[in-house]
């Protein structure tokens, strides 16, 4: 309770007040949230249950009858009958569980990383940091594609479906730790000479519980901002390899397969397959985005 | 009474911050005549950096003059326009901050930084300018100053930047210098060598010195009079010897006794209990009252103006009703 | 209290010969192109000096004088490139962890930035606490909270303001803290490094005289490092006059403000304000502080003193019994300095 009036009380808090900017993309970023957690509960079906579909209600138009069944579907269907925005919410879910996930990985891999380079300095600070820098000469999306194939070769076909995602996650996760690496090196050589650490040296703390109970929670303020920002990033990855046909299977889709399936029916007519998934991963990506640099700019005051 | 050059007249800055306006300067007012050198003391929050930032029209947003009014020679400046201001800025108030690089600009030489100077305000060939500026430099200290003027920022020591930021400051022949912490940054043995040079080119170009410290030292060697600032506000204002050795404000009395000095040989400092209250908590009445010795009844409630006595200004009810006698302690 | 009285006689820090260098040098690669050899800094230079228990040494000295280095050094956060530190007549550096933690409890340091000294994400009571459990020197959580609060007490905060976070005090209440914090394991002997330069006049006033009870009150033996001669002045007993890296005088405190040896110890105190309008001219100094990476030969202040002969630019001074101390001067071994005016 206390914590929780201490947040409405805060700067951070008025701060978020004051911009509709960011209350606006609060609002959708917890809409798509909250509707992908509690997608069984809201989807009118669940698509991927061969039994709840029926093949007769493929192609139905958005909000109208369809002509065999006389079923309405708000955003239509596809061409196997399967509900449209049902199909969203269950993309969501998997759209969001991946991208979460790989910037949580990301973000351990790369603090952890990066605080060590940045506490220990001299060659491993060197191996670690080049090591980034060499990564970071492809675009992530390659490191990402590279990964995805050699997970692909080394496990068994009849597990592909299975860990597919895992390896998605894994994919972009290793894709994107460079960025945080960076973020808390940079901290920690700021923070590695306050004499607040000085102080924990002298009494003989160990490196290790300097690095973890000093250090590190004083880059958690840059850490959040560049998590919220690659979570941003993350969902539009998993949507581009899903699209090409290396990410999510068809069997658990996200909203990047949706959008693949989908761009096949557009020239056919049926333009909401392809028009409604796109528009909610835009509204995603854009909305955490959106969070992402107005966290940025209140936590840093300077920059204003 | 002729009309001094420089005159401060009830100066009010505020911040605006979600929680109403903190006031950071509050009433300060003061007269400066020509030649004068005039310091102004005060702790860190006391708002003497934002005073002066006040008069030359640089103080940071949004840190604003909510009211009051800034004369310099009989013409009002602080509702100038930014583009009038910057004419004011150089030709007639120079200014000498803490830190030489934030005057001096790395990627230009000394000569570049000095002509230009020279040649916005004044009118002078690119050859007069040259020759000027090596003057100035000569004037201030900084040896070989034929060969050293094509050097960069960088290539001079601490001092002698600060050195360069003086010819700089009074390169417009300026009537009013504001001198902001000029010394804080530098060594001790180099300090009394800047605060030399300062006041005797000052002198020597009869501008009139604002200086601005929380040393007291310094204002004991340079300054004429001197304000001490508490809280926002003027707590004492006169002439420095009278005030420093016989201070008639319990504030500024008080910061005398806590200065350790190569003299004393007590044990204890005199000490003030408690701190400089927050910009967001100054109490009712005068600032001063939760930490002073001699505090009544009507400091607690009623605010003090600057009351005349002898030849020097108290904010204090002690000497209210003594007016310009001396008050028995 | 038999142990403290046989080891009476033995001042509690012994520092012989210390010195400190840093490789400055460029990265390989400019080095190789720029064909320039690698540069190195003596920050500290043979510099020895004692202790004793119960008193205040003080180191003076400007920007460069490696006063802060020396202090890095005594308390383990540097390793000294040459000579040995006795803490107790025991050597300070030492590889068995055991017996470093038992040193460590013994010793402990106050900083200069009130700001930075202090974990902003750490309540107050665990920044107290810290070197008391992390010494194991007190390990039930009552205990450790009532040695928290009797520390408040006796830095004057109150046992609330425990569970407060550093940014909600001000800059002289940090400073209590961080004197709170350093008092936790129950130390004999305190490094403060210039650990009232960032406060203002009032507030430094309170600091020092809380250090002077706290002193007292606790038998505490001080380092006291500074570059104001008037603090150093109400703080010490003994001080120690550092110029480039290099002890030039140590004197006893009262000596050194009457009758002041080395030239730069007097142009030092030639150049300290003078408060009381006594009218003293304050003396013009000659030049800055050259730069450390090459500093001049022989006597590494001959360029700036007005006593300067050409054995100074040849030969570094030796250690010279002076009326009052030592000091390392060719001028005043050959007692060639005039006496000094500085009757105060």
């Amino acid at each position: 309770m206390e914590a929780v009036s201490n947040f409405l009380a805060s700067d951070l808090f008025y701060r978020f007040r004051k911009s509709p900017v960011a209350v606006l993309a609060f609002i959708v970023t917890a809409l798509l949230v909250l509707s992908a957690l509690f997608a069984p509960w809201i989807a009118p079906q669940n698509p991927f249950d061969p039994g709840s579909l029926n093949l007769m209600n493929g192609f139905s138009e958005p909000g109208k009858p369809n002509q065999f069944t006389g079923e309405t579907f708000m955003l239509g269907t596809d061409d196997q009958g399967r509900d449209v925005f049902s199909t969203i919410l269950y993309g969501l879910r998997i759209s969001l569980f991946v991208g979460f996930s790989a910037v949580m990985f990301a973000m351990v891999l790369g603090s952890v990383l990066g605080l060590i380079a940045g506490y220990t300095g001299g060659r491993t600070d060197t191996i670690i940091m080049r090591i980034a820098d060499i990564q970071l000469t492809f675009p992530a999306i390659l490191v990402a594609l590279l990964i995805f194939g050699i997970a692909k070769g080394i496990t068994p076909p009849s597990y592909r479906d299975e860990v597919a995602i895992w390896v998605l996650i894994l994919a972009i996760g290793l894709s994107d730790w460079v960025q945080f690496a960076r973020v808390v090196r940079g901290a920690t050589l700021v923070e590695r000479n306050k004499e607040y650490v000085q102080a924990a040296k002298l009494i003989g703390r160990k490196p290790m519980a300097i690095m973890l109970k000093h250090i590190l929670p004083n880059t958690l303020g840059p850490v959040l901002v560049i998590a919220t920002i690659s979570l941003a990033l993350a969902i539009i990855a998993e949507a581009t390899l899903s699209f090409l046909g290396v990410g999510a299977p068809p069997t658990q889709p996200s909203l990047g397969t949706l959008i693949r399936i989908g761009q096949g029916f557009l020239f056919s007519g049926e333009y909401w397959i392809l028009l409604y998934p796109a528009g909610t991963l835009l509204a995603l990506a854009l909305s955490v985005n959106l969070l992402g640099d107005w966290l940025r700019d209140a936590l840093n005051p300077k920059l204003k | 009474m002729p009309t001094p050059l420089l005159s401060v007249r009830d100066l009010v800055i505020e911040f605006p911050t979600r929680h109403g306006p903190l006031t950071a300067v509050d009433g300060v007012s003061f007269d400066l005549a020509a030649g004068e050198v005039l310091g102004v003391v005060g702790e860190s929050g006391a708002g003497k950096s934002l005073t002066g930032s006040a008069i030359i029209g640089l103080l940071d947003p949004p840190g604003h003059i909510a009211s009051g009014e800034i004369y310099l020679k009989g013409k009002r400046i602080d509702n100038l326009r930014a583009e009038d201001m910057r004419a004011i800025r150089g030709r007639h108030i120079g200014m000498v901050f803490q830190d030489p690089l934030t005057s001096l600009n790395p990627l230009y030489t000394i000569a570049d930084q000095l002509i230009e100077t020279i040649r916005t305000h004044l009118r002078l060939s690119e050859r007069e300018a040259r020759q000027r500026a090596i003057g100035l430099l000569d004037d201030v200290g900084i040896p070989a100053a034929s060969r050293r003027i094509d050097d960069y920022p960088h290539q001079f020591s601490g001092g002698m930047r600060q050195r360069v930021v003086i010819a700089l400051a009074l390169a417009a022949e300026p009537e009013l210098v504001i001198a902001d912490e000029p010394t804080t940054a530098l060594d001790v043995s180099v300090q009394a060598q800047i605060i030399d040079v300062l006041k005797e080119q000052c002198t020597q170009h009869g501008a009139s010195v604002i200086l601005i410290t929380h040393d007291m030292g310094v204002i004991a060697e340079t300054a004429d009079r001197v304000a001490v600032m508490y809280s926002g506000r003027i707590a004492e204002i006169g002439p420095v010897r009278e005030i420093i050795q016989n201070a008639k404000h319990p504030y500024t009395s008080g910061l005398m006794g806590s200065i350790p000095t190569l003299a004393q040989e007590e044990d204890r400092l005199v000490q003030i209990p408690g701190s400089m209250p927050r910009l967001s908590d100054i109490p009712p009445g005068c600032p001063f009252n939760p930490r002073c010795e001699k505090v009544f009844d009507k400091c607690r409630v009623q605010r003090p103006s600057l009351i005349p006595v002898e030849n020097r200004q108290v904010a204090c009810w002690l000497y209210e009703d003594t007016g310009t006698s001396e008050v028995a302690t | 209290m038999s142990k403290v009285a046989a080891k009476a006689a033995t001042p509690l820090l012994q520092v012989s010969d210390l010195s400190c260098v840093f490789d400055v040098s460029k990265p390989w690669l400019n080095r190789l192109i720029e064909r320039e050899p690698k540069q190195f800094l003596r920050a500290v230079d043979n510099v020895s000096f004692e202790i004793r228990k119960g008193e205040t040494l003080a180191l003076v000295g400007e920007s460069g004088s490696g006063k802060s280095t020396i202090a890095k050094m005594l308390v383990g956060l540097l390793d000294p490139s040459e000579g040995t530190i006795l803490f107790d007549g025991e050597p300070m550096i030492t590889h068995s962890s055991d017996r470093m933690t038992e040193l460590r409890k013994r010793f402990q340091m106050i900083f200069q930035s009130p700001y930075a000294s202090l974990n902003p994400r750490w309540k107050v009571a665990d920044v107290i606490a810290e070197p008391m459990i992390v010494l194991g020197v007190e390990k039930d959580s009552a205990k450790i909270q009532a040695r928290v609060d009797e520390l408040l007490d006796l830095v004057s905060l109150s046992a609330a303001d425990g569970s407060k976070f550093p940014h909600e005090f001000s800059g002289g209440q940090r400073q209590r803290i961080a004197i709170a914090r350093a008092l936790s394991s129950s130390p004999e002997f305190i490094v403060c490094d210039e650990p009232t330069s960032a406060l203002d006049v009032s507030v430094q006033a309170q600091i020092l005289n809380l250090m002077r009870d706290l002193q007292d009150q606790l038998g505490l033996t001080y380092l006291f490092i500074s570059h104001d001669l008037s603090v150093v002045r109400h703080m010490a007993n003994r001080i120690g006059v550092l110029y480039l890296g290099a002890l030039v005088e140590i004197s006893d405190s009262k000596e050194l403000f009457r009758a002041p040896q080395h030239p730069y110890t007097r142009m030092l105190l030639d150049a300290v304000p003078d408060l009381e309008m006594t009218g003293r001219k304050r003396k013009e100094v000659e030049g800055e502080i050259p730069n450390p990476i090459n500093p001049p030969s022989g006597c590494t202040f001959h360029p700036r003193c007005p006593f300067a002969n050409e054995r100074c630019r040849r030969e570094v001074p030796r250690w010279t019994r002076t009326k009052t101390g030592v000091a390392a001067c060719h001028g005043v071994e050959e007692s060639r300095i005039p006496e000094t005016e500085m009757a105060r």
